[in-house]
């Protein structure tokens, strides 16, 4: 099995920028470092796509270097529109998107990527001869057939799935979950009908260059499966979709890594296949989610709206603005817990207006975020950042949950299910055993909410509306916070 | 290189990403799927390679619209990541 050798100094190339793309994550250990790991990332791809052109010109015997030929020209002009074309596309996106939509957009962008390694594993298959994967006879390599169609099966799957969950991000599709009879043989039908194509197309005899209708067949059934799995997922169950269909585009890149034996592609896919992984896995341990119960479906309905709260006839407190406006200017330290509430109603700039003024008044200001707050891992952050709030002043659930007992105030804004006690008491309740904020042990609890019907995403009545303690504020989440500030300000 | 060299690559980059991933701070998991995405379209190697050879037409139109792709995904990836990380400020003293 001899693959065509490429040059010693292209092979450096890609291991070189397999490790600035290592680099490019490891900067992400801390904003400071950031922004020199995303360059590192830049010179990465930069590296790969040079180093691709070049060695696809052709190298004269006993030279090391390529000597293009005018049709060679042609092609590369054609292919630097291809780059220029997508460059204008995706810089116009990415100027032009909003904070709230990167859920959205991130889901886009994979479903890309998942298009593009079916596209590549589809030109393999049909032009093995220019990828290095045939034999002596004219035949694909076994495993070369195995690399690419697992390679256009995650592809598919990534895609359709993505496209998918941006529709349900993006509000073209409700997030309801869509649950089908017989799913689950279905599902596990179809996958186990892709490996088994996957293995009779790797055992036939002769395979030339598009000689097989099997490498089509699985790439529709992968397309179809990556529709079916994610349908009867709920919206509310996204963060962990989006992160499991960035490990998905991460492990196609490292499968037609696999087929073009190159360096750089195995690496990145390692690297992105782990990166979402884990996020999958954060998300889910977040949630006291099993990932099982996140694939299977059918939790999370995004629209749990007004309908499925019971009448409340338990007594609670309703606060005014002023009230909450006074009260925090004499706390010494209050915690704003923001969730995806604060997002939808574009609330983060008023309220970073409202934590400068409680500052000037002395107050200690922190921020908690949950890490299921918001549509994906780190949104809140993100959202925050763009409303100037110093990166110190937000903490995550871990590091700040002690220090409840010594704040005087906690100021829930868009949050439900992060503040509920019935997560440690209640063996009975759907987000039992998910770990949230002590914010019952606060002094004082301003609940920013639109009414008293609704409740979070999970279903559940929330003990904290009716503590001693407890004020609820009820309005749209923008035009209370606005008061508070009016009142502050006065 | 045989399959087994390359196994080798993939299975010891599997730990790197586990390693270095954990040790990115929960703030920036949004960047990191910024950049993981952008970083994933890598793949636009074998769309080049598809696209430079004119052997076949069809693979070769198919690696022309793969190269539009990935180039979406990586210049709006690196360019939305480097937006977001512009953002994150540290308090003024």
């Amino acid at each position: 099995m001899e693959h065509v050798a490429l040059p010693p100094w292209a092979l450096a190339a890609y291991l070189g920028s397999g490790v600035l793309f290592i680099l490019a994550l490891r900067g992400l250990s801390s904003p400071a470092t950031s922004r020199a790991g995303n360059r590192f990332g830049i010179a990465g791809m930069t590296i790969a796509v040079i180093v691709t052109l070049l060695t696809q010109m052709p190298i004269p015997e006993g030279h090391w270097w390529p000597r293009p030929r005018p049709a060679d020209l042609a092609t590369f002009a054609k292919i630097l529109a291809a780059v220029a074309i997508g460059a204008v596309i995706g810089l116009t996106i990415a100027r032009r998107i909003i904070m709230t939509a990167m859920p959205q957009l991130v889901a886009a962008f994979h479903s890309l990527v998942g298009l593009a390694a079916v596209l590549v594993a589809a030109a393999a298959f049909l032009n093995p001869g220019a990828f290095g994967i045939l034999d002596s006879a004219g035949d694909i390599f076994a495993i070369s057939r195995v690399e690419m169609t697992l390679g256009a099966a995650i592809g598919a799957i990534t895609f359709s799935g993505s496209v998918i969950a941006f529709a349900k991000l993006n509000g073209n599709m409700s997030g309801a979950p869509i649950l089908l009879p017989g799913r689950h043989f279905i599902n596990l039908g179809t996958l186990l009908l892709i490996v088994g194509l996957t293995a009779a197309f790797a055992l036939e005899s002769h395979v030339g260059a598009g000689e097989s209708a099997l490498f089509w067949i699985v790439a529709l059934l992968a397309f179809l499966i990556g529709f079916l799995l994610i349908i009867p997922i709920g919206g509310a169950d996204m963060p962990v979709v989006v992160s499991m269909l960035n490990s998905y585009s991460g492990w196609a890149a490292a499968a037609m890594g696999f087929t073009l034996h190159n360096t750089a592609m195995i690496i990145t896919g390692a690297l992105v296949g782990a990166s979402g992984a884990i996020l999958s896995y954060i998300m889910c341990k977040a949630m006291n989610r099993s990932f099982i119960s996140v694939i299977a479906g059918g939790f999370g309905s995004d629209d749990a709206g007004g309908e499925a709260g019971e009448k409340i006839d338990r007594p609670w407190k309703r606060g005014s603005a002023e009230d909450a406006a006074f009260i925090m200017k004499e706390a010494q330290q209050v915690i704003i817990i923001p969730g995806y509430g604060m997002a939808v109603a574009q609330a983060q700039h008023v309220l970073r207006e409202m934590a400068d003024l409680l500052k000037e008044a002395g107050v200690t200001v922190k921020y908690a975020i949950h890490p299921v707050a918001g549509r994906m891992p780190g949104h809140m952050n993100v959202l925050l950042a763009e409303a100037n709030v110093p990166y110190d002043e937000v903490f995550e659930l871990e590091d700040i949950n002690g220090e409840f007992a010594q704040t005087d105030v906690a100021f829930i804004i868009g949050a439900n299910d992060v503040v509920n006690p019935a997560a440690k008491t209640d063996k009975g309740s759907p987000i039992y055993g998910m770990p949230v904020f002590d914010v019952e042990k606060a002094r004082s609890i301003f609940f920013i909410k639109r009414s008293m019907s609704g409740v979070g995403y999970a279903g559940v009545d929330n003990e904290v509306f009716y503590m001693d303690q407890t004020m609820m504020l009820l309005s749209d989440a923008k035009k209370m916070v606005e008061q508070i500030v009016r009142a502050l300000q006065d | 290189m045989d399959f087994i060299s390359i196994l080798s690559i993939f299975v010891l980059a599997c730990f790197i990403g586990y390693y270095v991933v954990w040790s990115v701070t929960p703030a920036l998991h949004t960047p990191l799927m910024a950049v993981t995405n952008a970083i994933s379209s890598v793949i636009v190697v074998g769309a080049l390679i598809a696209a430079a050879s004119a052997a076949n037409p069809v693979a070769q139109w198919l690696g022309l619209i793969g190269v539009v792709l990935a180039s979406i995904n990586i210049f709006g990836g690196f360019a939305v990541t480097a937006r977001m990380l512009a953002m994150y400020k540290k308090k003024e003293r």
